[in-house]
Parts: structure tokens; sequence; C-alpha cells
């Protein structure tokens, strides 16, 4: 049986599409958001069993080509100096993010004109802002007010507690006279809009039990649920079709028993993030767009920016928190802003660590060579369990157009779809960030005692930001879609993922693709009566 | 060792290597009074785990024989210490992936095994539903950087 024309058809229900959704709900419009994956169930989450840490690797693993659900697609990365990252089911990533919930800062919209790298974005902080605070309470952010490195906000629910690291750290970023401050998160430290409080499992990058994670299954969803929107799961879309005036007319996709099926639909919208949707567009071929859908531009899929990351830890004579709470709770902007003697431009945010897991603690440990292989591997263990402590630095990436997603001519997925193909090489000015983040993650842990220091850079697996792979602009032969979302090219087209950031600022990306989602649906809102004009 | 079940998904031969393998990284410790990685129920759990990657297990554990061997004419488990442990550090250097998965089961089985997870003074179960508890801290130590006053940059 033919499907129903919708009026809008939103493809991927993580962090973008489900706030898309909640908010073009009011508009009572029929939406139908196609999501590949399932729903999730919170009580077969791995921290509900004894061998919570064993199944990080398997079918919680944040990459898809270890991880091997058949609702995944495999990614050929073998070109790319960083592995990704993702989820695919309800909720997207933010199934497995840790909640860090950083904002963009003022500058980050601003690299070319404070900095002349990449290209401005658009829009400013002072458009998003408004969208910012709404998403807070629809995440339900937790944090402290007073950030000195931002403008003025309010949080939703107290900080995370300190911990015993955080106390350690605290001091040591006061001994240096460097900015700290706890982060926000979200994650509910107080019981809210139906969630229970965090309990400090320490699970969060496998899913929350709790409910306290605001994954967007929990929080955006039964919202836009209740308010009509409908969702299907184990849709998995091959190409968005166009009709003769070159508009977008629906999808063809798969259905959970592998029947390729076609939704008809007014209005597209993509949110499958940085290479999911670059995916579906390059696949979506025809006479009028034979490069791609709404590329006339050529930039569909390219500069694609990760965020190099740097981990570096310490062992302390101390105890630390350990396995115990959100791995992320303070956050350091000292190094944030471009100084031109560091030999870079623009900078990172350092994320502190709370420490390891047990079994993190031991791989890690017999993998560098820290826990001996018999005799000697009881002490060497007891030495760092609970005596890790440590940061990530997560540099901003710029946008290079060699940096790209393609279509693999060989690899697909279990439905015959090409699958995406990586080519990411880090960028001198990246080298020299990382170089630097790795001194003065250094200099702190030495400060807070650590007597043996431990670096990994870039993270090899730490592709966790998919962004800039259809980029936001004003001028069609320089971006994909316009200062609110649309594109160029198809005008009953949208993107609101992580594909239209502009620049990656040097932040977790997630509180800022929820936000843009929710301009760009007020934007459509505003517009409603000359959507396509 | 007695581990071998009728679903073993690698032969006795495999098992017994693996064993061995096992109690090399992780010996059984009088001083913390808890069992090596070579216990029967700890390697039971390894066996169910490594059915997931059985094939390269069993690709790896047969090299080990292999090379045992080629070098000291006999097979890995009749070695001593000093020789078993030669090969281990070979295949470090030419095997590296098989090692971590060898690290990666091997040290997972262990540490969420209920004995030594009470040695380290852990409570034996999952972190979901009681979660644990941590100090909220004095946020009064902030009060340097609030009296640094704003750095961020503005923009337009």
């Amino acid at each position: 049986m033919a499907n129903e024309p919708v009026d809008v058809l939103i493809i991927g229900a993580g962090a973008s599409g489900a706030a898309m959704a909640w908010s073009l709900a009011d508009t009572r419009m029929h939406i139908l958001c196609m999501e590949q994956g399932d729903w999730m169930n919170p009580s077969e989450y791995p921290s509900t069993g004894m061998d919570w840490e064993s199944r990080f690797s398997s079918e919680f693993s944040i990459s898809p080509n270890e991880r091997k659900r058949e609702t995944d697609y495999p990614i050929n990365e073998k070109d790319s100096a960083i592995g990704v990252a993702n989820f695919n089911g309800v909720g997207g990533g933010t199934i497995l993010y840790a909640g860090h919930f950083p904002r963009f800062h003022p500058s980050d919209f601003r690299a070319k004109s404070l900095d002349d790298v990449g290209d401005d974005w658009p829009i400013n902080y002072e458009q998003l802002e408004p969208f910012y605070n709404v998403n807070d309470r629809m995440m339900g952010v937790s944090g402290l007010s007073g950030d000195p490195a931002y403008p003025a906000k309010q949080t939703v629910m107290p900080p995370l507690p300190m911990g015993y690291s955080g106390e350690i750290m605290g001091r040591a970023f006061n001994k240096l006279g460097w900015h700290w401050w706890p982060s926000d998160v979200a994650i509910a430290t107080t019981d809210y809009d139906g969630r229970a409080r965090c309990i400090n499992l320490g699970a969060c990058s496998s899913g929350c039990a709790q409910g306290a994670k605001a994954s967007t299954d929990v929080t955006y969803w039964p919202h836009a649920i209740r308010a009509g929107v409908e969702l299907k799961t184990r849709c998995r879309v091959r190409e968005i079709t166009v009709n003769d005036d070159g508009m977008a007319s629906g999808v063809i996709y798969y259905d959970e028993n592998g029947d390729e099926q076609f939704q008809p639909a007014e209005v597209v919208v993509m949110a499958c993030n940085g290479i999911g949707t670059p995916r579906i567009l390059l696949n979506s071929t025809s006479t009028s767009f034979p490069d791609g859908l709404a590329n006339s531009s050529g930039l569909v899929g390219k500069n694609l920016m990760f965020h190099p990351y740097a981990n570096i830890q310490g062992v302390l004579p101390e105890e630390t928190d350990g396995y115990r709470g959100p791995t992320l709770s303070l956050w350091s902007k000292e190094f944030y802003e471009t100084d031109a003697s560091r030999g870079f431009v623009r900078g990172f945010t350092l994320e502190m660590h709370r420490g390891n897991r047990v079994v993190r603690t031991a791989l890690n440990g017999v993998m560098s060579g820290r826990i001996p292989w018999g005799e000697g591997h009881h002490d060497a263990y007891r030495r760092l369990h609970n005596h890790i402590l440590g940061m990530s630095a997560i540099c901003e990436d710029l946008p290079e157009e060699h940096n790209r997603v393609t279509l693999d001519p060989d690899l697909t997925d279990s439905n015959g779809i090409p699958a995406p193909k990586i080519d990411y090489t880090l960028s001198e000015n990246s080298q020299r960030m990382l170089d630097f983040a790795v001194e003065r993650g250094t200099e702190l842990l030495e400060t807070c005692g650590a007597s043996e220091i431990l670096v990994q850079s870039p993270i090899p697996f730490g592709g966790w930001h998919l962004l800039g792979t259809a980029r936001m602009g004003s001028d069609p032969s320089r971006s994909v879609v316009n200062e609110w979302g649309r594109s160029h090219d198809v005008k009953n087209l949208f993107i609101i993922d992580g594909s239209i950031f502009v620049t990656s600022a040097g932040v977790n990306p997630t509180q800022t693709i929820q936000s843009l989602a929710l301009y760009i649906a007020d934007q459509m809102k505003q517009r409603l009566a000359n959507l396509f004009d | 060792m007695n581990t071998i079940t009728t679903d073993n998904p690698i032969s006795s031969e495999q098992t017994s290597i693996l064993a061995c393998l096992a109690s090399i990284l992780i010996p059984a410790s009088d001083k913390y009074d808890i069992p090596g990685a070579d216990d029967e129920t700890i390697m039971s759990d390894i066996i169910s785990a490594a059915r997931e990657h059985a094939e390269s297990f069993k690709t790896g554990l047969d090299a080990f024989d292999a090379y045992a061997q080629s070098e000291f004419d006999t097979d890995f488990v009749s070695l001593d210490h000093d020789d078993r442990m030669a090969i281990v550090e070979h295949f470090q250097d030419n095997a590296p992936h098989f090692i971590h998965a060898l690290v990666s089961v091997t040290v997972s089985v262990y540490y969420q095994d209920t004995r030594v997870m009470k040695s380290l003074g852990l409570e034996a179960r999952p972190p979901f539903p009681e979660g644990y508890e941590l100090p909220q801290g004095d946020w009064s130590m902030l009060d340097p950087v609030k009296e640094r006053g704003e750095i961020w940059r503005k923009a337009d």
C-alpha cells in the first residue's frame, strides 16, 4: 500500500531531528520522522549488568564498524587520521554522548573576521541565544551561572558534584591562575521533566539507565509524539527524489523487512549529521542533479571537521573519583581564544576527566606497559586504580575541502546503499594546537602532583563530532544551505544537523546543533506562507 | 584446566594455551588473596567472551604453538615461564592486534569477577540502580576565577 504524503518528512531521530520535530509540532502539520535504528530500552543498557565495561567495546561501541548492529552502516575510514563515532537509533548520537553541553562562544561565529581563517557564519551568537535558552530547558542543562568565559546565561539545575577529582584539579587551576568552571552538562542533577536525577553511574557513554542524561528519546521525543508527530523506526533512506520542477518529492527507503518503499513529502528535512546527510545527498542523483542533490556548489561532503582531541592523564598519590560519576564535569577556557604567540590560530577547551573505569585502568595500564604481565601485575594495578586524573583537549578544527565524505565505490550497507568513505588529515594548525594542549595539560597535571603523564594525541577513535559537510552561508557558490537552513538549489529541502556548521569551534557541538535546528524551525514557521519563494 | 564445555568455540589445545597466557598475564596472588586469570570460573567467562572473536582467537592461539614448535621444538604449554614470556614478547611485537584482543578479553573478565572486585574494595554489583555518592565540593574555590572577570572575546 502506498504511503500517504506528509507535510514535513524529517530523516533522522537524533539530536537535531528531535528538536525540529518538537518545534514544528505546534504548526499542526503532518510531520513524520524516519529513523533507521530502533527505540532503545534503558533497562538493557550496560550499567544494569556486572559485565557492563565489556559491553562498551561490543554492541555499545562508539564505532559503527565495531558495533555492527543491523541498524548501522559501515564507514570506510582507512584514509582518515581519526575514526568515526556515531549511533543509529532514536536519540542518535545522544544515546552514547557524554552529555557535555557547552555553547559556542560569540567569537566562534566570526573566525574569518577575527582571525582570518575559515569563514564567518551567516548568523551570530545573539541570534542563536534565545534558542540556546529553549534547548537548555528542553534538554535539562545543569551547571553554574556566572562563567566569565561566556556572556551571561542561566542554567536550569545545579552543577554536577565537584568530587575528589574536581577539588584536586580546582586547586591546581587556581595555583596556575587559569580559568576553570563547572561544565554545562545535559544531565539532570535534580528530578526533571519525568527524568530521575543523576546518581553517578559513571556509564554515560554507553547509555544512561537512570534516564538522567538528556538523550532525545527521553527529552524531545516524548513531547513531540504527544503533540502529534509520527516517528517510524527501521526506515533506512536511500535517496531523496525530485520532481520535474526540481523540488524534492519524497524519499525512497527500505522498511524493516528490507522492502523498497516511497514516502512522498512536501518538505524534506535532513537530520543525519555530518556523514549520514552528505551520504544521502550524494546518493540522490538525477538528470537535474547529476552530482548529488543540493550540490551545485560542489561542497556536499567537503570541509569535514571532527575536532582533534588530545587525552592527557596523570597518576596521583591521592584518590580520585575513578569510575564514579559523569566523566566530564569541569572545563577550562584559558586557551580558547587566539593568541598568536602560541604558534596557531583559534584554540581549545580543556575538559577534565574524573578518572578511569576499573577495566579501562587495567587495559590502558597493560597496553601502555605501566602494568606488567605476571609478577608485579597486582601491585602495579593497585597503584593506578582510582588514582588517575586527566583531561581532554578539544581543539577547533578548521574547514579544508580535501577533508571530505564521498561514496565508497564498493562498500555498502545491508540494503546495498553505498557506504561513506572518509578522507581526513590533520592540519599543521591542528597539530601545533594539539602539541601546545599536551604541554599545558601536562603542566596542569604536574601541578596536581601527578608523577607520571600518559598522552594520546590525537585520540585515533575520537571522531565524535561530524561537522561542516553541507555548510551554511549566503553565497550559493560557497555554501549548500542559506542562513536559515534551506538548500540553495532545492527550495523544499532543509538541512539542520552538524553538516551545516561553517566552523567547528573548540567545544562539543550538540547544544549548537539543536539550537540551530530550533532556530531553523522558527524561521520556517515565520515563513510558512512563502516558504519556497 | 577443566573448562571445556560442549559449546566451547575453541579446541582443548587452544583452551590450554589460552589458560596458560591468562595466568602469565594475571597470576594468582597470595598477597591479595585473589585467583589468577586461569581460575576455572574466570576462564569459562573468558572463553565465552572470546566467542565473538573465535576465528581470530583460534588463529592467534595456534600461532603460539607453531612458534613454540619452530623455536623450541615443543608445544607452548610445555615450556618454562621464561621461554613462554619470550614468545609473548615476540607476539607483542609481531601480532599486536591479537595481543590487544587477548588482553582486552582477559582483563575485562578478570576485573569484573566478584572476588577481584571485593579485593579492590569495590562493591560487587553493577552501577545501576544504586549508583555512587560523590562530594558536592565547595564552589567558593571559584572566587579567584570570578575576581579575574570576563575573559570572553567580543565578536560583533
